[in-house]
């Protein structure tokens, strides 16, 4: 058995321990509601880029933008993988982490990966692994994530994606979807899916105050306007995804500190009890050593 | 008076006007166009440049925008900006900076120098200080 000053020490470092992961936990939950305003403020340009590119997209071929034609064949692929930069967050990035796995042994067999890296973890990861990797934007999850970076990061990606470097980009970013749902999820950015689909994920409600408007006047063409938009839509993906990130980090760094907390409260309290035991013991065994000697007295 | 109508200034940051206006004129890639209330619908790429409006009391405003999108309804437009500031937002010394950084990079002429990149740069500090010298 422990003995009592042992047992102190320990309740009083698991206390310790305790008010620093109640301290985290207090730091999510405010960086978490500047992530969740970062989204707020984004959904009306997002939206309103949807609606916009909706309208013009219906007037538009399939092929009016390179940005648009799948490659017949595909051998190299590209994938921005969105992680947050510190750890002490649970799973979160494990689980990131474990869905670029998967599409490595499924989908990309045999491909040619490249990796574009937000965040630290995933950069540490792939650098481990030996990945190849393109570019990695650290400090950036997490923080205040600035349009510029998702609007450099994404330029780049379309030229060496019109210069034929890479034939798809995926894009792995975990969706906020509540408090204590986030999801991994893959998305492809280039080439461009299907307008109509990318139109529709954006839209939630598409019957808002005004409906598409069937004619526009463009300027220039609809066309130009279109392989104009089009590239903002891809920068508009992989903010969206960084804004989602970095809120999904925030709130599972949250729950992992409320779990940890909880933890350390079962802790000491399981501490407690053996401390008292003990105590209670070593009174015991010192009543009985005075209640002896006296008896040996009285003889 | 004029009828008012509607303007929304949206960036991905934040909305940085939602008020009534009485006219408006932007940079539209094809040239500088102007709307009033009851504009057909207008669909127009912008460049990098200064936006006017009047507000609903008629005192004139400018704002700054990086390019973009205008959408004009007959009772509403909407501009979807990378980036747009108000004219009392800009930091002008940092415009300065950027203006003086980017000329030096033009002039340098190194091989590595993203040219069209510098060029915009430029254009959007030019235009920074521009907007922000008008009274």
């Amino acid at each position: 058995m422990a003995t009592l000053k042992e047992v102190q020490s320990k309740i009083v470092s698991v206390k310790k321990t305790r008010q620093i992961t109640s301290a985290m936990k207090m730091v999510a939950t405010s960086r978490l509601r500047g992530a969740q305003n970062a989204m707020e403020a984004f959904k009306p340009y997002a939206s309103k880029f949807a609606e916009v590119l909706g309208s013009i997209a219906g007037k538009s071929g399939e092929d009016a933008s390179p940005l648009l034609v799948p490659r017949e064949e595909v051998k190299k692929v590209a994938l921005l993988l969105c992680t947050s930069d510190r750890g002490l967050c649970g799973g979160f990035n494990i689980n990131l982490i474990d869905k670029a796995e998967k599409m490595l042994t499924s989908e990309l067999e045999g491909k040619e990966v490249s990796f574009v890296c937000y965040g630290k973890k995933g950069r540490d990861w792939a650098r481990k692994q030996g990945h190849t990797r393109d570019a990695e934007y650290i400090g950036v999850v997490g923080g205040n994530v600035e349009f510029s970076v998702a609007s450099g990061s994404g330029q780049t990606l379309i030229n060496s994606f019109l210069e034929g470097a890479v034939d798809e980009v995926y894009l792995i970013y975990s969706d906020f979807q509540g408090m204590a749902k986030q999801v991994p999820t893959v998305k492809q950015i280039l080439p461009i899916p299907s307008l109509d689909e990318v139109v529709a994920d954006e839209l939630q409600s598409p019957a808002e105050d005004e409906a598409f408007l069937p004619e526009h006047i463009c300027e220039p063409s609809s066309d130009a306007l279109l392989g104009e938009m089009l590239p903002k839509n891809v920068f508009i993906q992989i903010y969206d995804a960084l804004l989602q990130t970095s809120t999904s980090e925030h709130a599972a760094r949250m729950r992992a500190m409320e779990n940890a907390t909880k933890a350390c409260e079962d802790m000491v309290g399981e501490l407690q009890t053996i401390f008292n035991k003990t105590r209670q013991a070593a009174i015991t065994a010192d009543l009985m050593d005075i209640v002896g000697g006296a008896e040996a007295l009285k003889g | 008076m004029a009828d008012k109508f509607f303007l929304e200034v949206v960036t991905p940051q934040k909305a940085i006007v939602s008020e009534e206006i009485q006219s408006i004129s932007a940079p539209g890639s094809e040239g500088e166009f102007c709307a009033l209330k009851g504009h057909t619908t207008f669909l127009a790429a912008l460049k990098i440049g200064g936006i006017r409006y009047k507000d609903a009391s008629g005192k004139e405003r400018m704002l700054f925008v990086s390019g973009g999108f205008a959408e004009v309804l007959p009772d509403k437009v909407t501009i979807l900006a990378e980036s747009a500031e108000r004219r009392k937002d800009i930091n002008i010394d940092r415009a300065r900076e950027a203006q003086s950084r980017a000329e030096k990079r033009l002039s340098d002429k190194a091989a590595d120098t993203d040219i069209v990149r510098a060029q915009a740069a430029l254009q959007r500090a030019m235009f920074r200080t521009k907007i922000a010298g008008t009274r």
